[in-house]
């Protein structure tokens, strides 16, 4: 094939590296996404067990205060920006386009250009150990302390590394939004979609509504440490709670683009292991929906203790606590789509039941902190730390690995080992608790968090050494999911199509996936096809022969436009010039990227 | 090229092109990052004390004194104000010259209607018609950004900039991003342009091409029309 001047053909060589940089395939993106997530939460899980190592007995020396600041604000950046939402997007990668019978995304190049900025976004913001020191002002970023008077070269790698993985989640965000409207099959209406899809949706549009307020606070924090200005900075009429307005209006949406779409993989689990429908679709779907408005509303009861007058405090402590009940409403769907069924407890299922009980848990907590006065003795004590790994552990975490033995079978034609599963499971689950929910005693006795170390005498000894060991068994049991991996890798296929009997149409094609996802687009009757299918003995439509099924090429120009974007982001990291030189590699990038043929 | 040239059916399950649909999408996205800036812009607008100011204010001339005095404004900006007939009351010139900003207004809504001309060249198969208001609209959009670079100008002269107050930055940090995305429009409808003089145009589908440009163009006209409205026209 011909190509414009300047253009570099489309790959065609069979190389193993290169098939995978210049991939377009969903699945593969998804695979992707999903092997570096665990990477970095693998980085976060041992950045969070050296804070639990130095604060396991009082006045502990393992590691010194200015590491301790960046120890929990890497942990926190790392496992938010890099290990949760990249894991939610590993599923959606792989599982939208197979879930609503689509080939592909609406624009895989897009998809692959999503992954690269993501990969090098989070490149950036772990590299700042080596080059002078990570960001160590909370991963929020408070101001002044965040400003160039009182912090290092940490919090510009902060500001970069946040811009360049917003601009990567604005563009998937972008083309799963347009893939789930439009690339449907048919008879796959609205409601129709799996509940995975939907909780996916409705992230989609909250990072496409949250992400821009974010990326003007990052401009104005970047203009304030570089270019001069004082936004934030009171000594020059600046306004610090303008900052913590901007981030918490994108903070709070944030939690949940983290929650909703473990919501969403359990939703799936729940029905097929209890082998019956989801109970109150509709319900849960709407409940989700009022969860992404009102996730809006309640920005503010991160800022109670700021002063922000009694009607505000009243207005967004009311807001706050409606916001419980969709989320109640999902809970009690839950359980209702479990009772009365016949119900397997697969590992995929165990972690699925806990998910709704720790997330209640979490839930219950997030509530009693509604309340301003409640909140102004809670505030930066580690009840809030017990609150938010209750429902970011209990709750997203429980639910990626929910959907990773759920969907392993799926995506690699093997089925993880089940023994092996119930130890990662209960091994997790102990471990989880016994770190976490002594922080509640800990916050209630007034543990400020943050604190790099404590006297004993104070009633915290204890605690605090359970909260160290349930975190090591905590990181255990991931060392278990990671041998049922390498075992899982060893053995011969074993899974087939559809090992749960599950009922979304990712089950109608085979396991894995062929690249075109199906050899039939299938047409969807109910919100359970494939149940359909098999209850009116239908089987998958055979392909006309001689059809031709179009794939998108692989393609060089993702990489290289990320690379530019890198550059373009390095620039005040280090010099000017390396910007300038990201410019012409941009350019160049979308040159190519127009102009090379897609067909 | 062969292949690109015959354009596969694009069928959508509600029938609208995905890209057109994205476009859609990201100019939701747009109107956010745009609201948080014009926000900032409003939050601090109500806190400014010193000269210069956006528009005309009376201020009393023992604390521009007392402020000369410490060091938080200069000459220039003292240069702003003068003592009016009332005793102890100074008057400072505002900042803003709306005469001069009505008319780079008037520049990028005339441009808005080039745009609408070159659409309609594009989707009935005009083509002259299609590149000669492209390049309209690329001259009316690069005399904008030509205004905009003499505004800046001069309120650097009248001692404005990103540091002496926080009507600067929020002024500056907004109108230059506005500024930016009116030159990212001009660099798209410029490639549009320039692939419109290969042999085969703009392929099978030039009427969708620049009209997804055009909602571009569009967008980034309607956010100056709010940011004229709500900076330069609303006093203080």
């Amino acid at each position: 094939m011909a190509t414009a001047a300047g253009t570099i053909a489309a790959p065609t060589t069979e190389s193993v590296v290169w098939s995978w940089i210049t991939t377009v395939d969903h699945k593969r993106i998804g695979a992707l996404y999903g092997v570096t997530a665990f990477i970095f939460f693998l980085i976060g899980g041992i950045e969070a067990l050296l804070i639990r190592t130095q604060l396991a007995v009082p006045n502990g020396n393992v590691i010194n205060a200015e590491l301790f600041n960046q120890l929990f604000t890497m942990h926190a950046l790392t496992m938010i920006f890099l290990a949760i939402m990249p894991l939610g997007a590993a599923f959606f990668n792989y599982m939208v386009p197979l879930m609503i019978g689509a080939r592909d995304v609406a624009f895989p190049r897009l998809n692959a250009l999503s992954y690269w900025i993501f990969l090098f976004g989070g490149l950036v913001l772990v590299s700042s150990f080596i080059f002078g020191g990570a960001p160590d002002t909370g991963w929020f970023a408070y101001q002044p302390i965040s400003s160039s008077e009182f912090s290092g070269s940490g919090m510009d790698f902060y500001v970069i590394g946040l811009m360049i993985l917003g601009i990567s989640s604005l563009a998937a965000a972008l083309n799963f939004a347009v893939t789930i409207i439009n690339l449907r099959a048919p008879g796959m209406t609205m409601m129709r979609l799996p509940v995975f899809i939907w909780m996916t949706f409705i992230v989609m549009f909250l990072l496409i509504l949250a992400l821009p307020v974010l990326t003007v606070a990052l401009i104005q924090m970047l203009f304030d440490r570089q270019f001069t200005t004082s936004f934030f900075l009171p000594e020059g009429g600046g306004d610090p709670i303008l900052w913590q307005h901007l981030f918490w209006v994108f903070g709070h949406p944030e939690v949940y683009i983290l929650i909703l779409p473990a919501m969403g993989v359990v939703s799936e689990v729940l029905p097929t292991f209890s082998r019956k429908p989801l109970f109150g679709y509709a319900a849960i779907v709407f409940a989700g929906i009022a969860i992404g408005f009102l996730g809006w509303a309640v920005w503010s009861h991160h800022m109670f203790t700021t002063g922000l007058g009694a009607v505000q405090q009243a207005v967004f402590s009311a807001s706050t606590m409606a916001i419980g009940i969709p989320t109640g409403i999902k809970v009690f769907n839950w359980l209702a789509t479990m009772w009365g069924g016949s119900i397997r407890f697969t590992t995929a299922m165990y972690f699925a039941v806990a998910f709704v009980a720790l997330f209640t848990i979490g839930g219950i907590s997030g509530v009693m902190h509604a309340s301003p006065p409640v909140d102004q003795q809670q505030q930066d004590t580690y009840f809030i730390v017990a609150h938010i790994h209750y429902v970011l552990v209990g709750g997203a975490l429980f639910g990626v690995f929910s959907g990773l033995y759920y969907w392993w079978p799926k995506m690699t034609g093997r089925l993880l080992n089940e023994t092996l599963g119930k130890w990662n499971f209960w091994l997790m689950f102990i471990g989880m608790n016994l770190a976490f929910f002594p922080m509640h005693f800990l916050g209630v006795s007034g543990m400020p968090r943050r604190i790099y170390t404590y006297d004993s005498g104070l009633g915290w000894d204890f605690w605090n050494l359970v909260a160290t060991v349930g975190a090591f068994i905590l990181a255990l049991g991931v060392l278990f999911f990671i041998i049922n991996v390498f075992k899982t890798w060893q053995k011969e296929p074993d899974a087939g199509d559809n090992p749960w009997d599950g009922p979304t149409l990712e089950w109608a094609t085979t396991s894995p996936p062929p690249e075109h996802d199906f050899d039939v687009i299938p047409e969807v009757h109910s919100r359970e096809p494939v149940w359909y299918m098999r209850d009116h003995n239908m089987t998958t439509p055979e392909p006309e022969p001689g059809t031709h099924i179009h794939l998108p090429p692989p393609s060089y120009y993702p990489i290289i436009i990320a690379f530019g974007v890198l550059l373009l982001g390095l620039g005040p990291l280090s010099h000017l010039a390396v910007t300038a030189l990201g410019v012409p590699v941009i350019i160049y990038g979308i040159w190519g990227w127009t102009l090379e043929p897609t067909e | 090229m062969a292949a690109a040239e015959h354009q596969v059916e694009h069928h959508t399950t509600t029938g609208i092109d995905s890209r057109k649909l994205l476009m859609w999408i990201f100019l939701g996205s747009e109107c956010l990052f745009f609201g948080s800036l014009i926000a900032t812009y409003l939050i601090f607008k109500g806190e400014i004390d010193l000269p210069p100011f956006p528009s005309e204010t009376l201020v009393e001339t023992a604390y521009l004194e007392e402020a000369l005095a410490s060091g938080e404004i200069t000459e220039v900006h003292k240069h702003l104000c003068h003592e009016s007939d009332e005793a102890g009351i100074s008057v400072c010139e505002g900042i803003f010259d709306i005469p001069l900003t009505s008319q780079s207004t008037f520049v990028l809504l005339m441009s808005s209607v080039a745009m609408v001309l070159a659409v309609y060249g594009a989707q009935h198969n005009r083509p002259m018609m299609m590149k000669s208001w492209l390049l309209a609209t690329m001259v009316l959009g690069l005399i904008f950004l030509g205004y905009q670079v003499y505004e800046f100008r001069t309120f650097g002269q009248e001692g404005l900039t990103l540091e002496t107050s926080q009507f600067g930055a929020s002024f500056f940090v907004l109108t230059g991003f506005h500024g930016t995305h009116v030159a990212v429009g001009v660099l798209i409808l410029g490639s549009l342009l320039l692939a419109s003089f290969r042999r085969r145009g703009l392929g099978s589908e030039p009427g969708f091409q620049v009209e997804t440009a055009g909602l571009y163009w569009h967008f980034v006209d309607i956010v100056w029309i709010v940011i004229f409205t709500v900076l330069y026209l609303i006093p203080a």
